[in-house]
């Protein structure tokens, strides 16, 4: 056996699980609090990857170096795609909540499809250059025939949102409420939690997260069109349902098992079949457990 | 007076539940609402906190107008609930249910205060700190719904049939706690029960409750003699 070829597709695996992950988070937590598909997430993934496009180009103009320009982009990313988040909620959920469940499905999907054609007519159809922002680092070049430093940042700043989401949710206020809330909305509202606020402060967290997956695979692969939200959302959906809906470690996990699969399934089986394997397994671990790999009964939500 | 229902009406979609109910509580009483399933007490006392609030008529708590704010500022008011099913937050730990309770205030001092005492009230909640709330036998939840209740120091307690599905032993035991709570905190109570002995013989005053009207009210003392009540609550 190869053994460098198998670490060569477990890190590309992984880069890719990283990036599912983040998006994911966005799914399963928003389904955690208010038991909705939220459809226009992976929206606001191509959203935050247009915002650090377009910033970067004007800091690129401005000639800042490259990881200012990265820090930067990402940050006005992060706000803009949050405040997306915040909207999509008051403007297309918030007064549908007491209605029943297929109508915020339904407005789901066409904030869905209303902001890709907004980004379409607001940019272009065509694809457009991503700079690489993420430089190669020299410390890496012995390395660079394993794993690019791309790559590397993707495993690295994934893990530190990860375990700064843990950290939020397990011991601060907002994330005891949030837990709360998911368990049981109307007691949460009776010691006294604003429900509202941690609906949107959930669709925010949730944006960012998106957002960071957005550039970070936009400086990866070097490209994005209006479309790119489409596929990664469901990617993205199909780990946090592998995961077990609701479950945040089930969302990380559930990314990380769909982006090595598809690493190893191009890797040894065939190239042609990327997302086949994605589905394959997401149709076999719901045969076998419905619930997905964390499924409810075993694990938090949010 | 720090509790004045004026004349509330209540609502799900177009079933009218309340018709009209007029309550008055004074400072530092127990008070009790009895009635049969479905008269409406549990509505009252969400109607209170503002998770149903009446369509017509007001509430007024110490004074100030309280039928149009959100729950969570009734609570910041000093309102809490203990509703009926106890509602733990299952997957949180004793612990985290307890802060959930204290959620709205900020005097670190008087949340470990108030820590100890509901330790001292019920000794089992400090063994099982650190248990998660869904674990916990019917007894100890409702110890622990009762506790996260006090954690907000409340001005108002609302207790909705905190008897519920409980061995005689417990329950004994826990109404004994609600009223030593009372007399050493001086806190208000407002207890709505099924058990209808057992409310009178813990309250000060009484409310009996018809599909969602005031039929009754009197000194608990003059309700355990009444005829109708006897017959139709205390089964004598
Ligand atoms: N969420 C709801 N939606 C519609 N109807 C409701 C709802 N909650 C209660 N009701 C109805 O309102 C009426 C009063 O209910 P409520 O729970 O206040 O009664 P209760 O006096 O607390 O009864 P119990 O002693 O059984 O707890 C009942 O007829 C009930 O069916
Ligand atoms: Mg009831």
């Amino acid at each position: 056996m190869d053994w460098l070829y198998f670490l060569e597709l477990f890190l590309s695996g992984l880069t890719k699980g990283s990036i599912y992950a983040l998006i994911a988070l966005g799914y399963t937590m928003v389904y955690g609090i208010i038991q909705l598909i939220n459809f226009a997430h992976g929206e606001v993934y191509m959203i935050g990857a247009f915002t650090g496009l377009i910033v970067a180009s004007i800091l690129t103009l401005l000639g800042l170096n490259t990881l200012s320009i990265l820090l930067l982009a990402s940050m006005a990313a992060i706000i803009y795609s949050a405040a997306y988040g915040f909207t999509i909620e008051k403007i297309a959920y918030k007064p549908l909540r007491q209605a029943p469940r297929l109508s915020p499905l339904i407005s789901a999907i066409g904030m869905s499809i209303f902001l890709q054609n907004y980004v379409m007519i607001a940019q272009t159809s065509d694809f457009m250059p991503f700079p690489s922002l993420i430089p190669d680092f020299e410390f890496m070049e012995p390395y660079a025939h394993i794993i690019g430093s791309p790559e590397l940042v993707i495993i690295l700043t994934t893990m530190v949102v990860m375990i700064f989401l843990t950290v939020l949710i397990k011991f601060t206020r907002i994330g005891k409420a949030m837990r709360a809330t998911a368990q049981d909305k109307g007691m949460a509202m009776l010691v006294g939690v604003n429900i509202d606020r941690v609906i949107s402060m959930t669709f925010i967290i949730g944006t960012a997260l998106a957002a960071v997956g957005g550039i970070l695979t936009a400086c990866h692969v070097g490209q994005i069109n209006f479309y790119i939200g489409f596929l990664a959302g469901l990617k993205a959906f199909t780990a946090a349902v592998l995961g077990g809906i609701g479950s945040i470690p089930g969302a990380v996990l559930g990314g990380l098992v769909l982006g090595l699969t598809e690493s190893f399934g191009t890797g040894y089986i065939s190239s042609d079949y990327e997302d086949v394997f994605a589905f394959t397994l997401l149709i076999l671990i719901l045969i076998f457990r419905p619930a997905g790999i964390l499924g409810r009964s075993t694990t938090q939500k949010v | 007076m720090i509790l004045e229902l004026k004349n509330i009406q209540a609502f799900y979609g177009n079933l009218q539940v309340l018709k009209g109910v007029t309550i008055k509580i004074n400072e530092g009483e127990i008070i009790a609402l009895i009635g049969a399933n479905g008269a409406g007490k549990t509505t009252t006392l969400m109607s209170v906190c503002g998770v149903v609030p009446p369509r017509f008529g007001e509430i007024y708590f110490m004074d100030k107008p309280i039928h149009n704010m959100s729950p969570d500022k009734i609570v910041a008011l000093g309102i809490s609930q203990v509703p009926e099913g106890r509602r733990i937050f299952p997957l949180l730990s004793v612990m985290e249910n307890l802060d959930m309770g204290a959620f709205l205030r900020k005097d670190k001092a008087g949340i470990k205060q108030d820590l100890e005492y509901v330790f001292e009230l019920f000794p089992v909640l400090a063994e099982r700190r650190h248990q998660s709330g869904g674990t916990l036998s019917g007894g100890e939840q409702q110890m622990l719904a009762i506790s996260r209740a006090i954690m907000a120091r409340p001005k108002l307690l609302l207790l909705d049939e905190p008897s519920l599905g409980l061995a005689p032993l417990i329950v004994k035991q826990i109404f004994e706690i609600i009223r030593k709570f009372n007399t050493e905190s001086g806190t208000t109570i407002f207890l709505v029960e099924q058990n209808a002995n057992l409310a009178l013989k813990t309250a000060d005053r009484g409310y009996v409750m018809e599909t969602g009207s005031i039929t009754i009210q009197d000194t608990t003392k003059n309700l355990l003699k009444n005829e109708e009540v006897k017959k139709a609550y205390l089964g004598l």
